[in-house]
């Protein structure tokens, strides 16, 4: 199956990628081949089969507990990273014109 | 190229543990000595991505300290080892190999840093990877590539490429990867290291920055199975602050390690041997297999008839959580950010381009495909039911088998270059280690011996029933103990 540039474009809007035309290019080769690739799934027939959502059997992990407030970062440890901060904020570009 | 001349730092860390316990080696002398081989080698090895020798320096100065006041202390303490680059390190740089992290400062350990800290490890340095750990040769690395020590223009496998290398070099003593479809069993095959990929769930992937949760795991490299045993025993064991972290108690995994291999049921997948390995290293695996008949384990075929179906699942599920765990990267709270966009879409954009390399960006597009309207069901969720398929193959093998043993990868390290252009072909070199991801299961990679014409290590892979990982380590040091250790890696 060939992914068609447009449909490269697409999928590269949904996550938030920008590429460049030759990356777009390369991509629509690569991806294609490995789309053909794992269309070999088909071949099995999974009509009764149920699907692994879960590593690991139920009760193995995730137990309830308390819901209560416990130490964690300070607003100045979690801010240090940031590229650009404006007193306790992360601070972004303009969202709305 | 020279042979290390034999000095402590050919000791395997159960040795090194004995004579610190002793008093007959420092935890400073052996830390410098460590660092002096690193400082000698790594420019031409490439298994480090930063070194650590003031902190390294420190610990081991703590360490010296705890013993000389008499506390009790575990097998780890004052233990140079390494940490793959995508564990957080409290106020130390993590880059998990790619631009986008290049100057990130951790405001916090993950659990398992803690762990090694609170061993009283020490830690020499963060090791190379492949970028987010997508990759079979470290060759992704955003940085720089990584060679193998036993041929400089081979790879070392990856991701956990670093850890290996560092390992087997003599670097340090043993060293934390993550494996997530192979990426602590190859590396530790084609290096020549023992290398686990504990059960999901085993250890707490708190802080370990993430790729495909349903799929990663931490585990430990070393040049012994023992090693890999007691660092295991030190990380391992339920972390409240990851829910898929299993309260299990953790075995004292080296009290059955001498038990030996007699009456052990080892499968062997018979799919696993119709073509796809290459003639030498098969016949390293055959000859790894015989001994254990000799050794009085039992030989039992078993059939993994789905394991076909592996790398066509885990391509369309491991980038769907990665397309979704990578979103996180978008130059709001951390790392890379470009400058000058117009507006916040754009510099979602522009950061994400300039900062993700090729395989990221490759696996981002592929999951965010897979996972889109129209495709879900076709792709991710077929690849869910083809994965409840691989695990029912396995439980169905463990009815008649304690351990399922086979190759590890399907050749010996490759060179440098060999695959870079052809992602698919990269792909396939994690044949036989992705179904024990998908499986949730215990693996481990031993060597078995080196290649009759290469010269080269070969592993042999050892996959158990969940939370098993006692037999694997029993298994594996029968082995170990029958054929002797590899010699020491003579490219570096």
């Amino acid at each position: 199956m060939a992914l068609s540039l447009e449909e490269v474009r697409r999928i590269a809007a949904l996550a938030r990628l920008q590429l460049t035309p030759e990356d777009e290019r390369t991509f629509a080769v690569q991806l294609s081949a490995i789309l053909d690739y794992v269309r070999q799934l088909e071949e099995l027939d999974v009509s009764q089969v149920e699907p692994m959502t879960h590593a690991l059997a139920a009760g193995e992990a995730a137990p309830l507990r308390e819901d209560e407030v416990r130490p964690s970062l300070s607003p100045e440890e979690a801010l240090r990273n940031a590229p650009e901060r404006e007193g306790t904020c992360f601070k972004v570009p303009r969202i709305i014109e | 190229m020279t042979k290390p001349a034999a000095s402590m730092l050919d000791l395997t860390m159960e040795e090194l543990s004995r004579k610190l316990a002793a008093k007959e080696v420092s935890s400073v002398e052996v830390t410098e000595a460590a660092l002096r081989r690193i400082e000698a080698t790594d420019a031409r090895l490439g298994a480090f991505l930063r070194v650590m020798p003031d902190e390294a320096r420190a610990a081991a100065r703590a360490s010296d300290a705890r013993r000389a006041r008499g506390e009790p202390l575990s097998p780890l303490d004052g233990v140079p080892v390494g940490l793959k680059d995508i564990f957080l390190t409290r106020g130390v740089e993590t880059t998990c190999g790619s631009r986008i992290l290049e100057g990130f400062v951790p405001p916090y350990d993950a659990t398992v840093v803690e762990r090694l800290r609170s061993a009283g490890a020490v830690i020499a340095g963060k090791l190379n990877m492949d970028e987010f750990a997508m990759g079979s040769s470290t060759e992704n690395s955003a940085f720089k590539p990584c060679h193998n020590p036993w041929d400089l223009a081979r790879t070392p496998g990856g991701s956990s490429g670093g850890s290996a290398a560092a390992v087997s070099a003599r670097q340090v003593f043993g060293a934390l990867g993550t494996d997530t479809g192979g990426s602590i069993r190859e590396p530790a095959a084609f290096c020549g290291v023992v290398g686990v990929k504990p059960t999901y769930g085993r250890v707490s992937r708190y802080g370990v920055i993430a790729f495909a949760s349903s799929l990663d795991q931490v585990g430990p490299l070393g040049r012994t199975v023992w090693d890999a045993a007691v660092q295991l025993r030190h990380v391992a064991g339920r972390d409240p602050r990851d829910m898929t972290s299993s309260a299990r108690p953790v075995p004292d995994y080296l009290e059955g390690l001498e038990g030996g291999a007699k009456g052990l049921r080892l499968g062997v997948p018979k799919e696993w041997f119709q073509g796809g390995v290459e003639a030498g290293v098969e016949k390293v695996v055959r000859g790894a297999l015989a001994t254990y008949e000799k050794l009085g384990a039992r030989l039992v075929e078993v059939s993994l008839p789905h394991s076909r179906y592996g790398v066509a699942a885990y391509y369309l599920l491991a980038p769907a959580e990665a397309s979704s765990n990578l979103a996180r990267y978008d130059g709001v709270r951390f790392g890379l950010r470009a400058r000058n966009a117009k507006g916040l879409k754009e510099m979602y954009g522009e950061t994400r381009e300039r900062g993700f390399g090729p395989e990221p960006k490759r696996r981002i597009m592929l999951g965010t495909y897979a996972l889109s309207a129209g495709y879900y069901d076709a792709y991710y969720l077929r690849a869910q039911k083809a994965r409840t398929l691989i695990r029912r193959d396995f439980d169905r093998a463990f009815e008649s088998c304690d351990v399922v043993a086979g190759p590890v990868a399907p050749t010996v390290a490759f060179k440098l270059g060999e695959k870079v252009d052809d992602p698919l072909q990269m792909y396939l070199a994690d044949v036989f280690t992705i179904t024990c991801n998908l499986a949730a299961l215990p693996g481990l990679s031993v060597p078995a011996g080196l290649h009759p014409a290469e010269k080269l290590p070969v592993g042999l892979q050892l996959l158990g029933r969940p939370f098993d990982e006692a037999t694997l380590f029993r298994a594996a040091r029968a082995l170990e103990r029958e054929i002797g250790a590899l010699p020491a890696p003579a490219g570096i």
